[in-house]
């Protein structure tokens, strides 16, 4: 009896979670495409998108920098090490430049604006929802996804491929240093990337910023939309965008690699 | 014949999953009147008025502004009624990054209704309405809680409806502002000829302001009647709570 009340408990936690799951991907996906119609239907506001531009985009560039110029350094300091001591040093500039454009630099854009601004919009939204503005809005017949979500996906998606190629200028730019300090001339840095990528591979790394910003958005603005019971609540919705999105980044990152780059790669 | 209610409300439920909120909540509300739900937190009230304000939909049952059926009406529909009742929340629920001046502009910028010199002639009408004059370049954080209470009904105000949903309007006040903002509700009724359904489990408000009033229970309605009416009740419930503001409680 004891092992059947644990399984039906087990299997009732597994139908909730997986209730929630849908609940969740059907509420994301419902927001991002209302405020994809408010965008194509020209009812997004023009001054918010730009503020909200500037909020998430340009004021996210110094974090940006700081963990891509850290994390090509990081990254030049163990690879020239061992391709020098092989002999492939000339190989150096190129592995690093492609890991950057295909995907780091993308990764790191995403997960510092899912940290930084993801968490602001899901606090500022939450904050709204608990203290009944958000009621206010609709009350006077103002739809929260129109006034609220719609500039910042517009804004988001708008900037994130900035921020992707900011980070990879950034993460490359610090590498060419640290590589430099470890024996690769930076002619031959620069020489094996240009033998190695192209911008077909920095396209393929700024398209994934695309699909990570519409993530942010659609996750915060959904997380912080459902927050309740107060400043509690507000915490809650901002922790778990913050999870979730980065864990939808790094999980959709997988497959956008596949899709983007897998059948390249299966034809060489 | 009678003249249509302003408020139609018939057979009214409203569940949050499994637990029933409100159960067969029947009730018509007329053209200028203002009419008082009462009861204790948790009854319900604030769930009904949501419902009448359209913010939630009632599982049950229909709610009729002015002829229109909001319960079974679609987001776009529903937004031009909404565009007739005016709202004003427990907590205000003013924007914080706005001016009082942005608070109360914003249902007319919104629907463009109003610019310019008219837009700001209408702010400071409102605002003398509410006794705010002059408060217009002030941030809802540097207002008391009656400012910003005045505040919110001068934004309802402002897109000019025909009804009025107050949510508490005296929570949290002083006697003396919460005296103030009963005669304001009066007054901007006398005034403008508004039909006001006011949300309170604050007896003495109920009582001086009400035309008739409801009490609701454990999401029914258990009375209906005048202020003198509920007064000298012989309904158990009732009399307990009506007269608990006598006794203090």
């Amino acid at each position: 009896m004891a092992t059947e009340g644990a399984a039906v408990r087990r299997n009732g936690r597994q139908s909730n979670a997986l209730y929630d799951t849908l609940i969740f991907v059907g509420d994301s996906w419902g927001i991002a495409l209302q405020a994809i119609g408010c965008i194509l239907r020209g009812k997004v506001r023009l001054r918010e998108t730009v503020r909200q531009m500037a909020a998430i985009g340009v004021d996210s560039l110094p974090i940006v920098v700081a963990t891509a110029v850290s994390t090509g350094a990081v990254l030049a300091f163990y690879m020239s090490g061992v391709l020098v001591q092989f002999g492939a040093d000339a190989f150096t500039g190129g592995t690093i430049a492609l890991t950057f454009l295909l995907e780091l630099g993308p990764l790191l854009a995403g997960v510092m604006v899912a940290a930084r601004s993801g968490a602001a919009i899901a606090a500022e939204i939450g904050t709204m929802v608990v203290t009944e503005q958000v009621d206010a809005l609709r009350s006077m017949a103002v739809s929260p996804i129109a006034y609220l979500v719609a500039p910042r996906l517009a804004a988001c998606v708008a900037m994130m491929p900035l921020c992707g190629f900011v980070s990879d200028v950034a993460g490359i730019g610090g590498s060419i240093v640290m590589a430099s300090l470890h024996g690769v001339p930076v002619e031959a840095f620069l020489d094996s990337m240009r033998l190695m990528a192209d911008e077909t591979d920095l396209a393929k790394g700024l398209i994934k910023t695309l699909w990570f910003g519409l993530t942010i958005v659609a996750v915060a603005c959904r997380q912080g939309l459902r927050a309740k019971r107060g400043a509690a609540g507000v915490g809650r919705a901002t922790t778990s965008s913050v999870v979730l999105c980065v864990v939808l980044i790094f999980v959709s990152d997988f497959f956008l690699a596949q899709l983007l780059t897998g059948a390249s790669v299966a034809t060489q | 014949m009678t003249a249509q209610p302003a408020i139609a409300v018939e057979n009214v439920g409203y569940r949050a999953s499994d637990r029933v909120i409100l159960s067969g909540v029947s009730f018509n509300v007329a053209r200028g009147e203002v009419f008082s739900l009462m009861g204790q937190s948790g009854s319900g009230k604030t769930t009904l008025l949501k419902c009448l304000g359209g913010l939630i939909r009632p599982t049950g049952g229909s709610i009729r502004i002015d002829g229109h059926d909001i319960a079974a009406m679609g987001e776009a529909d529903l937004n031009r009624v909404r565009l007739r009742i005016g709202f004003v929340f427990q907590y205000a629920a003013l924007f914080d990054s706005m001016t009082v001046f942005d608070n109360v502009a914003f249902g007319l910028v919104q629907h463009r209704r109003a610019k310019g010199s008219q837009l700001r002639t209408i702010v400071r009408e409102r605002l003398a309405d509410v006794h705010l004059e002059g408060a217009e370049g002030l941030y809802p954080a540097e207002l008391s809680g009656g400012m910003q209470k005045r505040v919110g009904l001068a934004r309802a105000l402002a897109i000019d409806p025909a009804v009025l949903l107050y949510d508490e309007p005296t929570s949290g006040l002083d006697p003396v502002t919460g005296r103030a903002i009963d005669d304001l509700i009066v007054e901007t009724r006398d005034r403008l000829g508004v039909t006001s359904v006011v949300v309170s489990h604050d007896i003495p408000t109920v009582l001086r302001i009400s035309d008739r009033a409801a009490m609701i229970s454990e999401g029914m309605l258990v009375a209906l009647d005048t202020p003198e009416g509920l007064r000298d009740s012989d309904e158990p419930l009732v009399r307990e709570f009506v007269h608990s503001a006598d006794s203090g409680g």
